[in-house]
Parts: C-alpha cells; structure tokens; sequence
C-alpha cells in the first residue's frame, strides 16, 4: 500500500519533490484559512484548477477519489445556507432556520473553501510516494531520521492491520461468540487488533535494530533528495495562487479575518 | 543449535545480535564477545534473520529494503547500490528494485531478510528457524541461498532449526540445549547427532531418518456431510481467486488441500467453513451435517457453526479471545451453553491430550509458536464439530507434537468426523491417509 500505482507516477508532478508539494498544499490551506470570505476561495479553485489541468493525471481514477470532497462542499453549503450566522437582509425564517444575505455568502465562501483546500491535498497524497516524503523530510527539512523512518516503517503494518482486522472478525465467528453483543464484540476487536499491533511493531522494531537503525554515528541517504527547476516551478506557482487569492481578496473589500 | 522450544536458543541468538534489550529488560551474567566485543558495538558486523517472513521487511520496495542496512551504517550512497544488487544476486532474488516487498512469496520474503543483513557483509549470520513457516519450495530456496551465501562470504554461520535434515549437510558443529538451557553436547554435527540420538528425539528435534507415524491408508468415507458445487472463492470486495470448485467430504474422510502458493487454498477453506459468502457456486451441507439448520453454512448463526464446522486458521493469534489457556478453551463450550462440570471436563482433557496443563493458566500470547497452533487446534475441538478445517495445522511443531497432534486427527477420522487441512506436509497427509485436493493457478482451472 506503500507505492504509487503506476500511473500516478507519471508526468510532470512526478518530478516535483514530495516536500514541495506537501508545501504548496500547507501554502495554500493555510492562507485560505486566514479568512472566510468567498472570493479568495474562488480565485484559488480556479487557479488550481488551469494549474493542474496540464499534468496529466489519469482523471478516471483521480476524479471518483475528489467526489467525497464535493459531497461535504455540498453539505456544508447548504447546512450553513440555512443555519449560519445571520445579517444583512433576511429572505427567509422558520423556526432556528434563518436565510440571510451573511448565510447565503459565508455558505457559498465555505464551500468554495472546502474544494480550494481539499482538492490540492487529495492530489498531493494521490502524488507522494511515502518513502519519497519521507527521504524529503529527513534530508530536506532536517527532521530527525529516527522519528521519520520509523513512521514509514510503521506504515507499512497498516496494510497487515488491514487483513489482521478481517480475519480476527472471522474468527470471532468461527470461535462461536458472534451472534450477540455487538458492541463488545467490536470492543474486543478493537483490543485484539491493539494486541496484535504492538506484537507486529515489537518484531518490526527488532528486525530494525538488527540491521543497524538507531546505531550510533552518521546515517546516509540512499536516494538522495533533491530540488530542481520542477520544485521551483511548483513554488512559483503556488505562492502566486495564494498571493493572486489574497490580492483579489483584498481589492475587492472582501477579504474578512478568521480571527479578530 | 539443537533443543526443546524454551530451552533459550531464540534468546542466545538475540544475545549474540545484540537486541535483546537493556539492563532493565532482563538480567545479565558473564560476558558475550563477538570479535572481541560486546554485539551491541559490532552492529553490521552480526547479520540476524527470523522465522516470520512478514516480520521482517522495513520499507515498502526491495531495492529500499536491502538498502535499509546499509544507510544505517553510514555507507556512502555510490557504494549502496552495488552492493544492494550484489546482495540480491548473491540470494538469487530476481525481483527489480522497485518491486514491493509485500507482493513476495514467503520464500522470497525470506531471502530478501537475507539480503538485508548480507548486503551489509556480515562476519557472523544468525538464522532463527528460517524455514519454519514455509512450504517445501521455500525451504528449498532458502537453503540453497544460505549455503551461496556462506560459501562465498565466509562468514559463520549459526542455525537454529527443527528439521535436522535441512542443514545436516551445511553445519558441521553442533551444539544441544537442554530443557533447563544448559549445555548438553557440543561438537561434530554427525557425531553429536548419534551420540545424543535419545536426548535429541525426547526434546522434538527432527532426526534423520526418524520413523512418522504409520501411514494410514485411505479410506473410503461415510455419509456426505460437507460438498461444494461450482464454488468460487475470494475474500469480500477481492477478485475471485479460485473457481468451479467440485468437492464432497464424507464421514470418516481426511482430505488435504494442496497447491502452489497464492492459489486461494486458505480462501477455499474459509469458504467451505462456513466463514465467507462464496463468490458464485454453492457450500452445501447435508441433512447429516446441518441437523435441521440451514443447508449453506455461511447461514448459520456463529453458535450453529461450532458443533458442525470447526475452523482453526493459519495465524492461531487471530483466534485467541482469552486471558488464560483454560479460559481460552471453555469459551467454545461456553458459547454452547454447556453445563459447567460438561465444560470444566472436555477442558481438563484437552488440556492434557495436547500436553498444555502445564500452561493452562498462562496467557495464550505468551505460548511458543507451537504450543499457540495447538491450542487454536484444541479449541475447535472443544465443541465436537463434526467437520474440521485446519489451515497449516503442522506448522512449527516439533516432532513429538507432531506426533501427538496427528494422533489426535486420526481419533476424529475413526470416530466418524471428516478433517480437512490446507497443508504442505506431505508426512500429514500420508498420516491421515488423505485425499488430496490440488487446486490449480486460476487460469489453468479455466481451459
């Protein structure tokens, strides 16, 4: 579950470095969550949308991954159509359901939101591969390799967590104790798979040390990683997509504090 | 290195890896040197594979997994990947680099464990029951890379194994553990193997040459009580991994699954128990078997399956429920709602049969491997199913359980029930005088 299925490997956001691209993600989440209004939102959707349509992705297989981010768009317009906060001019009332010219915008603003941020992080981690990110993060960020390798190590275990949890519910049924008690059944699923965990990281962690993790004295990198033109390109393009969001917000009086 | 499961052999190897923890995990007394040293400063040095093939591989692609070491030891990166490569040749893995480590065989997982440490050169390789849970293939390869290995890097060599025979050839010292962990001969590999012939066959060490069990001929079966018709198997939202399966399993009837690994022989037998929906076909059970339920078994509630269709799975840990070996075996019995004293028996007996009373109080994880596979097999016994289902029943047994768990199959055949095991052991299966079931590669099944 660890690699990239072949065709995400593809095209021009292959050669951009995992570090880059988790940036410009965290660039741009975190400008668009400075403020509530809906043009900024808009602006980047937009722009992200003409910058990702030349990296040829396989959209069949990138789009049905981006459907649950339009769902919870749509949810969160509508619920904050009808409950956000009210001003300006009410069109209509019924009980705590107030529409008002403040829900219609902040719902609308909201939404927009939720695509601008999500939309460049689903295809972020659809991009990465976990062993690239994590070379990035202890070479180019200077996090401590212990602590990183050790996360990806664990990561692979998630798929073995996967199968583990399929086959303790099947023998929870073989055992005979599968008919009654739902809850506690889950319960001690959940305990079991907890046992099991620790068992598979405790065995991880010695094979590791075996071959040397955590041994005194100057680790090397296998694959190096690097930084290039692509990396520069994708900065410049980030940062214009969130200075352009913030600008167009502002010129346009929208631009409205989160806090303050 | 030779003697009973907890006579401390697994723990010297860890001792002589340097991994088995710190002052506060344990005691220490005396001193262990390897070259001089103590282990835990000759890291790279010392080269350490395990018995779990899963256990083992650190990141997600070969190439990254054998590198793993190497960037531990602060190799620079142009030296890396030769000797990754190297590594690779020297075990005849010829997976690409990018190929990812889940998608291996058990055998290939165990040779990529052994590129991992070869590729950091070490002077001393240690293998802790490498070939335990593989199927004959595996061993076979394993063997045969170890013995390239070894031959062509020098190092030495320390083995610890069950199966005489697989490195009988190989070693040429050997050293025995008694129960207690202490010495109790150490020298020639051939001439400590006739002289402590006795001691070695009481501790469960496969002898060359050791007489199985009488092989049981086959039989012809009884009423039908299981049969699957066009059955075609795979796990929930997974592909179909085996299809237009025929089977009928009779009273009184062994019958062995068999076929290459990846096949769906683990898969076909969940199916069959009752376990997991078929994908297309049918499991039938007959009026014999089904005693007024259901005639597909995958209907029946969790309880009706104990006293019809007992499944022991291929991991015993997925199975364990309880907090002690006692408790483990009532939980069965208990689900029937049995009366206490009905319980307390059927428990005491299997307790005994299966040679766990000692351990009957101990927590079902802290078992051996061994000792954990025999008490999943009790516990299906427990509830008297009239069809059993094993997945790799023999696994990690030594030969005196071996003896003991087949002797207690053969019971069940003669009293009328039917056993069915996905098993490689082909010592099993004469032993049981089953039938063997070969399912074929998926596409081959189709013409």
């Amino acid at each position: 579950m660890t690699t990239l299925l072949p065709a995400f490997r593809a095209g021009p956001l292959a050669r951009v470095n995992a570090v880059t691209k988790l940036g410009c993600a965290l660039l741009i989440a975190l400008t668009l969550l400075a403020t509530v209004d809906w043009v900024s939102a808009a602006v980047a959707a937009v722009l992200e949308a003409a910058a990702l349509a030349p990296t040829r992705l396989p959209w069949q297989r990138v789009l049905p991954r981006l459907a649950p981010l339009g769902v919870a768009a749509v949810l969160a317009w509508f619920t904050t159509t009808l409950y956000g906060a009210s001003s300006g001019r009410v069109w209509w009332q019924w009980g705590v359901i107030e529409i008002s010219d403040g829900s219609v915008s902040l719902a609308v603003a909201t939404a927009l939101r939720i695509v601008a941020i999500g939309v460049p992080a689903v295809v972020l981690f659809l991009t990465i591969d976990p062993t690239e990110l994590a070379d990035g993060l202890a070479q180019l960020v200077r996090l401590p390799a212990r602590f990183v390798i050790g996360a990806l190590a664990a990561l692979r275990l998630v798929g073995l967590f996967m199968d583990d949890w399929r086959a303790l519910t099947l023998a929870r049924r073989a055992r005979g104790v599968a008919d009654t008690g739902r809850a506690r059944r889950y319960a001690g699923l959940v305990f079991a798979l907890l046992v099991l965990a620790i068992r598979r990281g405790t065995k991880l962690a010695t094979a590791m040390e075996a071959r040397g993790f955590g041994a005194p004295g100057p680790r090397s990198w296998a694959r190096p990683a690097t930084v290039g033109w692509a990396d520069a390109a994708a900065v410049a393009i980030g940062v214009a997509i969130a200075a352009l969001a913030v600008l167009m917000a502002v010129v346009t009086g929208s631009w409205h504090w989160v806090v303050g | 290195m030779l003697g009973p499961s907890g006579s401390g052999k697994s723990t010297l190897l860890a001792a002589l890896a340097g991994v088995l923890g710190g002052e506060e995990e344990g005691e220490e007394r005396g001193a262990l040197l390897v070259d001089g040293a103590p282990p835990t400063q000759g890291r790279g040095r010392i080269g350490l594979v395990l018995q779990d093939p899963d256990a083992q591989q650190v990141l997600a692609k070969v190439g990254d997994d054998v590198a793993f070491g190497l960037e531990n030891l602060g190799v620079p990166p142009a030296e890396i990947w030769p000797r990754v490569r190297g590594a690779l040749d020297a075990v005849g893995l010829e997976a690409p680099l990018g190929r990812g480590s889940a998608e291996l065989s058990g055998g290939q997982k165990q040779r990529l464990a052994l590129a991992g440490v070869l590729a950091m050169r070490p002077g001393l390789l240690l293998l802790d029951e490498p070939t335990a849970n593989l199927d004959p293939g595996g061993v076979a390869e394993v063997r045969a890379a170890v013995e390239r290995v070894v031959r062509d890097s020098g190092a030495t060599l320390i083995v610890v194994e069950h199966r005489v025979a697989v490195w009988r050839d190989l070693v040429t010292r050997a050293i025995v553990l008694g129960a207690d962990g202490r010495l109790l001969a150490d020298g020639d590999t051939e001439r400590v193997l006739d002289e402590r012939a006795r001691e070695l066959a009481d501790a469960g060490v496969w002898l060359p040459g050791r007489q199985p069990l009488a092989p049981r001929g086959e039989r012809p079966g009884g009423a039908e009580l299981l049969a699957a018709d066009g059955l075609a198997v795979g796990r929930p939202g997974g592909p179909v991994v085996a299809r237009r399966l025929e089977l009928a399993v009779s009273s009184g009837e062994a019958l062995v699954i068999a076929g290459p690994n990846g096949v769906g022989k683990s898969t076909a037998a969940l199916t069959l128990g009752g376990l997991l929906p078929p994908k297309a076909g049918a499991v039938r059970a007959s009026h014999e078997l089904a005693r007024g339920a259901a005639s597909a078994p995958i209907r029946w509630s969790s309880r009706e399956l104990l006293t019809r269709i007992g499944s022991v799975f291929q991991n015993p840990e997925h199975q364990l429920l309880a907090a002690t070996v006692r408790a483990e075996l009532a939980v069965g019995p208990r689900a029937l709602g049995l009366p206490g004293v009905e319980v307390a028996a059927r428990v005491d007996e299997l307790l005994a049969r299966l040679g766990l009373d000692k351990l009957a109080d101990a927590n079902p994880f802290t078992l051996s491997g061994g000792q954990k596979r025999r008490l999943s097999v009790a516990t299906a016994l427990a509830t008297r199913p009239r069809v059993l289902l094993l997945d790799e029943p023999t696994f990690g047994q030594d030969a005196n359980t071996w003896d003991e768990l087949v002797q207690l199959l053969r019971e069940l055949l003669d009293e009328g029930d039917a056993v069915v095991a996905v098993s490689h052991d082909d010592e099993l299966a004469a032993a049981l005088g089953a039938r063997e079931w070969r399912l074929a590669p998926a596409q081959e099944a189709l013409t």
